[in-house]
């Protein structure tokens, strides 16, 4: 009870009412339950231990990606780059990899993994920074900032690549795709990965300093500017952690599939964008957080697995992945025209 | 002998004044917005700034809080000369601002605006984390100073207007600022909440604390002010305590019917 409950005409809200279970993410949370108790009872295989794996493992790459769009659409931005970001550094970092294995360096332990790895999100910092840099600081859109940066980097893949996909390769390879496609406790390390990243930007957004400041430039940002937060810092920051998050999806899926594509993650910008929203964050700024992206994630996906094993026409997918954006964000709309 | 006694005067309120402004000019291009402006703001005194659109109120206040130095003249405070180079210069030295739009993000908590860009923190291991207890308590002690039912971890969003003025006047107190400098802080809110700012501006003066109260809306003025100075096209045309005038005369200098007083 707080000290300043003895007011008779400022009633609190009901438990029920505020947080988290007022919130889209609450609803869709419990929408993905329903989804997934339906599909275990309409098909004998979605609940098996190998689906639920390949399920897991599907959705952590745009989990991944969408923790660091979370960041970014908190501050009331977007980021649409980060599927091109994801493709170029993961062929960047490929091609490192290659190029250290051939090198003296190569002959170091771990070295064509440790400096693949570093370079490529080198790359995607640098990325992110520059977007960061034309938004915070020259006044830039984020839309088209970043749409431009979509269209350069998925165009420098092609160019450096030249269409070809680049495979991992060199004396460590075994140890880099343990660590991109392995197991740690029984779970696919990408599903580690994304349940650690998502744990630690939970404690980062609601208790720690640069989370409140995020919060505060997408509420109000001449509020925020006039109370002394660096909303330019907080800015660049937050497109920063947002690249990194798709160069780190980038590694990982090219340890997947064992290549990475030039046409890598192409169009991952929409689905990234859609889980985030579904999960509750608002374009408009200001509110957000990793609960919501992974569960947005993990609904996408379930959906999808859902209708391969039901035998529907896979044209079908993204038709109700739309409908299930629209019907998330139309719930959350009819709640609060009810509470008013 | 008349000039004696004004400069005696003069000298006995800088000595008291907690801030004062000595021939303050500012130019804009070829436009002069501001021109010789003296202003003595004495400690826990509430001053009415008064003139109408483009008499220089805003320029004069963005002065005091350090969005630009003047062209000329001298800003004194507590005896000492300063220069207010920057906004957070202003701050640190007790001076803050209550903007129009309250600079509150209504997707905060009350606590959480009041703290914002000052965030209490602990250190829990490595990591500095947000004090959400400590800042909440506090906050709480400040609503009760201000006599205000605000709850410090309820949403701005859900606010009254005059708990979102308390929730910017609290912020304030927090900075312990000794001169809150409010520009229209009354404009766009229902008469009960208008009531209710004018009580907050009370306790702050009460609590020792300066306000300059930058407002067109005559009985908000006249309820509170100790003091009104009224400009006009630059100038300084009048300043005289609340008692010793009128609205009508208030309203005559504003115009330019009344030359001065």
């Amino acid at each position: 009870m707080s000290a300043t409950s003895e007011f008779a005409n400022v009633a609190r809200v009901a438990w029920h009412r505020r947080g988290f279970f007022a919130g889209q993410t609450a609803y869709v949370t419990l929408a993905f339950l329903i989804i997934c108790l339906l599909a275990t009872w309409l098909s004998g295989n979605f609940a098996t231990a190998g689906n639920l794996l390949n399920i897991s493992r599907n959705f952590s790459y745009i989990a991944l990606m969408s923790l660091g769009m979370t960041v970014v659409i908190i501050t009331g931005g977007i980021d649409l780059s980060v599927g091109s970001v994801c493709a170029l550094v993961a062929v960047c970092s490929m091609i490192v990899m290659r190029w250290v294995a051939g090198s003296p360096l190569g002959g170091l332990p771990y070295a064509s993994v440790v400096v693949p790895v570093v370079a490529g999100l080198a790359l995607a910092g640098a990325i992110g920074l520059i977007n960061g840099l034309l938004i915070a600081r020259l006044d830039l859109s984020p839309f088209v900032t970043t749409l431009g940066m979509l269209s350069i980097c998925r165009g420098l893949t092609y160019v450096i690549t030249q269409g070809r996909g680049q495979a991992p390769s060199g004396p460590d390879v075994a140890t880099f795709f343990a660590l991109t496609n392995g197991r740690l406790a029984g779970l696919p390390v990408q599903v580690v990965y994304v349940l650690m990243a998502a744990a630690a930007l939970g404690v980062a957004l609601h208790h720690g300093v640069w989370g409140r400041h995020l919060f505060a430039v997408g509420g109000s940002e001449p509020a925020a500017v006039r109370t002394g937060v660096r909303v330019s810092r907080v800015k660049i920051s937050a497109y920063m952690l947002c690249s990194l998050a798709a160069g780190a999806s980038g590694i990982l899926l090219a340890g997947w599939l064992g290549s990475a594509p030039a046409n890598l993650a192409s169009g991952y910008e929409l689905r990234v964008i859609a889980a985030t929203v579904i999960g509750g964050a608002n374009l408009a700024g200001g509110s957000g957080g990793p609960i919501g992206a992974v569960i947005g994630a993990a609904l996408i996906e379930v959906i999808r697995n859902a209708l391969v094993l039901g035998r529907v026409d896979t044209y079908w997918q993204d038709a109700l992945i739309g409908l299930i954006i629209i019907l998330a964000v139309l719930v959350d709309k009819l709640r609060v025209l009810q509470t008013k | 002998m008349a000039d004696r006694t004004q400069v005696d005067r003069r000298f006995v309120a800088q000595a008291s004044a907690f801030l004062s402004l000595r021939g303050i000019a500012k130019s804009f291009g070829a436009v002069r917005a501001l021109d010789g402006v003296d202003l003595d703001i004495g400690a826990g005194e509430v001053i009415g700034l008064m003139g109408d659109n483009g008499a220089g109120k805003s320029t004069l206040t963005k002065i005091i809080a350090g969005n630009f130095p003047p062209t000329q003249g001298q800003i004194v405070l507590e005896g000492a000369d300063v220069v207010f180079d920057r906004p957070a210069a202003a701050r640190d030295a007790g001076i803050e601002v209550m903007y129009q739009d309250l600079a509150i993000a209504e997707n905060l908590t009350a606590a959480a605006n009041i703290f914002l860009g000052r965030e209490m923190t602990r250190r829990v291991g490595p990591f500095r984390l947000l004090d959400h207890r400590g800042m909440n308590r506090r906050a709480g002690e400040l609503f009760r100073e201000l006599k205000s039912e605000t709850r410090s971890d309820d949403l701005v969003k859900q606010m009254s207007g005059g708990q979102r003025q308390a929730v910017a006047i609290a912020r304030t107190r927090l900075a312990q600022a000794k001169l809150v400098l409010m520009d229209e802080p009354t404009a766009a809110i229902s008469v009960r909440q208008v009531a209710e700012v004018l009580d907050l501006i009370r306790r702050l003066r009460d609590g020792g604390t300066a306000v300059m109260l930058i407002s067109h809306r005559m009985p908000d003025v006249f309820g509170v002010c100790d003091r009104i100075a009224v400009l006009r096209r630059g100038v300084k045309v009048a300043d005289k305590p609340a008692g010793a005038t009128s609205a009508e005369e208030i309203t005559g200098l504003i115009t330019g019917a009344i030359e001065a007083a």
